[in-house]
């Protein structure tokens, strides 16, 4: 018998519907951390806006782009990196309730195991819609103008949203592993820094050495700037979208069940 | 299906080298309140987490109201609530959104969650408290805040983990010792642990002293203290002689000879103060009279020193503990 017994007088619910309820609550319950702590979201907006106004205006001078002003150019490599710092949230959330002993007291609750990173990562995924939407406009504020359309513009924040999405399952394996948040952190940025830096979101490749090239050009964060610049600057579109989604997707399909099973394996 | 609330049938879980649970066997009745009782490291949390399914055991077998805890693990959790040992709260959620995230994710539906989170902030004296985020509240206020939510679901079996270790106040711990005794009369199972044998002794009718990750007595409260060391009269007299000269007047009175140390006479009484009067009367007859007097109830020490003849391991054993080292070494 694997019927699951609902308290009597409880709504009756399909093992799913339970599922996505319990997702909503932790959602929600991690949403609400983030606004009773918003210097958690301020702080991990303040410095991609410094980010922006240090490279539109102290280095954007010295960066010659093809063809348009360097703020355009800047703006689609600011969101991915954006969304990628902000999925180490995911991992330094999930090591604090581990530490806590929040976790666990999850886990002795006839709720679904998958809700907690599930839960977790929807919020942080809610958390970058809103940090790329402040960022937009910093953006729009300092110059930059989308040269496509305002649907191209969305279908490019919908690319980098799941990008940030599918790191936020690769951050929530490290957070499981780590002995805590700082370590989480501390492992998360060595990881990011060279994949972020290394790659088409700040300067063309082509200025880079030949080495470096070879790396930069086939690593998931250029591919994803790549889309994104594409959707909202112009230029072909399919190709670059296509394998940006095929990144974003493969890395969900090998950490999200990496990251359930460490999730199930932790006593 | 079994009559019994709890069942560990040869229960064995290691980490690593640390052998946490040692075959423990143990049954609970329904609606009484069992205790373990235990020094640190003797196992106490990893039974719980493996009753609570939050850990399987690597050997044996443990059933919760009949379901097994391995095999019908999501069975086991819908009937149980758990208060841990760390009173872990969601600091950053107040009291109500505390209890009624527990309400939702027991699946209890939202009108219920809200009206239950309500009754239970009232009973457990959180109503004034109950809008301010949890980081805010006293050591006693997170105890009953954790204990509010272990019973949103109204479970069947509340499991307490060292209720009253840390952080409390005697009031506060006697008002969670008050709350554990309604729950029982409304036909809740509690199996709660605990190092204080006071507190075994207070609140449950069935007492399993575990050691090393097994159970080495088990009574009710009467008879484990029968067999153990009872209460002891503690007198300080002026000097080390009259020390000695009162140990020999009083040696007729103690149920073992009385110990002198200095100027203090220690002995051991079945009837605490009615020994008390016949000890005063003893020594003022040779013209002695202690400076201090107390009483001291019995422990877990006093338990231990009786079933093992040693007592309580510490969590850190003694360099010269070498035969210890072998079972606790390792530990954390
Ligand atoms: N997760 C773990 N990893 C390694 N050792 C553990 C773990 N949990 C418990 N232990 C060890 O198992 C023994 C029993 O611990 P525990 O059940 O917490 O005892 P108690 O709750 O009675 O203090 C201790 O030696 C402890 O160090
Ligand atoms: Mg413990």
């Amino acid at each position: 018998m694997t019927t699951t017994a609902a308290p009597t007088g409880a709504p009756r619910h399909s093992r799913l519907g339970w599922t996505v309820s319990d997702t909503l609550a932790i959602t929600g319950r991690n949403l609400l951390t983030y606004v009773r702590l918003p210097q958690l979201v301020i702080f991990s907006t303040i410095q991609p806006i410094m980010f922006v106004l240090v490279f539109r205006y102290v280095f954007g001078g010295a960066i010659a782009t093809p063809g348009g002003s360097y703020v355009d150019y800047l703006m689609p490599g600011i969101f991915v990196q954006t969304v990628a710092f902000g999925a180490i949230a995911t991992g330094v959330g999930l090591a604090e309730d581990l530490g806590k002993g929040l976790i666990e007291r999850f886990r002795s609750l006839p709720m679904a195991p998958s809700a907690v990173l599930g839960g977790r990562t929807t919020a942080d995924l809610i958390r970058n819609v809103f940090v790329v939407s402040l960022m937009a406009a910093v953006g729009f504020l300092v110059g930059f103008r989308v040269h496509t359309g305002p649907g191209s513009f969305l279908v490019g924040m919908l690319v980098l949203l799941l990008f940030g999405y599918a790191l936020s399952w690769g951050f929530a394996l490290v957070g499981l592993s780590a002995p805590n948040a700082e370590t989480a952190q501390a492992t998360a940025f060595p990881v990011l820094f060279p994949l972020v830096f290394a790659s088409s979101a700040f300067v063309p490749l082509e200025t880079m050495p030949g080495w470096l090239q070879a790396f930069a050009g086939n690593q998931p964060v250029t591919v994803t700037v790549d889309a994104v610049r594409a959707l909202m600057l112009g230029g072909p579109v399919v190709a670059p979208v296509l394998e940006a989604l095929a990144w974003s997707l493969g890395l969900l399909a090998l950490f999200a069940p990496l990251a359930v099973r460490r999730y199930r394996r932790t006593q | 299906m079994s009559a019994a609330a709890v069942v560990l049938e040869n229960v064995e879980k290691r980490f690593g080298d640390v052998v946490a649970l040692d075959g423990i066997d143990l049954e609970v009745r329904p609606g009484t309140v069992f205790a373990l009782l235990g020094p640190n490291g003797a196992g106490k949390t990893t039974a719980v987490r493996v009753l609570t399914t939050i850990t399987r055991p690597d050997r044996g077998r443990a059933t919760v109201l009949g379901y097994d805890v391995v095999h019908q693990s999501a069975r086991v959790r819908s009937q149980i609530g758990l208060a841990g040992q760390y009173a872990a709260v969601d600091e950053n959620l107040t009291g109500r959104e505390n209890l009624r995230l527990i309400g939702r994710l027991t699946h209890l539906g939202r009108g219920t969650a809200n009206e239950r989170s309500a009754v239970l902030l009232d009973r457990f004296g959180l109503a004034a408290a109950a809008d301010r985020p949890a980081r805010t509240y006293s050591g006693g206020m997170r105890r009953r805040l954790v204990l509010a939510r272990a019973l949103m679901h109204e479970p069947r079996l509340v499991i307490l983990d060292e209720p009253t270790t840390t952080g409390l106040d005697p009031r506060s711990r006697n008002e969670l010792w008050d709350i554990v005794r309604a729950l029982v009369a409304d036909g809740v199972t509690v199996l709660l642990t605990t190092q204080y044998l006071e507190e075994a002794d207070q609140l449950a009718s069935e007492i399993a002293v575990v050691d090393h990750g097994r159970v080495i007595a088990q009574g009710t409260p009467e008879e484990l203290k029968a067999g153990v060391a009872p209460t002891t009269v503690v007198m300080t007299f002026d000097s080390p002689d009259a020390g000695r000269r009162a140990a020999d007047v009083l040696a007729p009175l103690s149920a073992s000879p009385p110990t002198v140390e200095g100027a203090t006479v220690e002995l051991s009484a079945h009837d605490g103060p009615g020994a008390v009067i016949e000890a005063l009367r003893a020594v003022d007859a040779v013209g002695l009279a202690p400076s201090t007097l107390s009483l001291r109830e019995p422990t877990l020490d006093d338990v231990f020193l009786s079933l093992t003849g040693r007592p309580a391991a510490p969590e850190q054993p003694p360099a010269d503990a070498s035969d210890d080292l072998v079972r606790t070494g390792g530990g954390r």
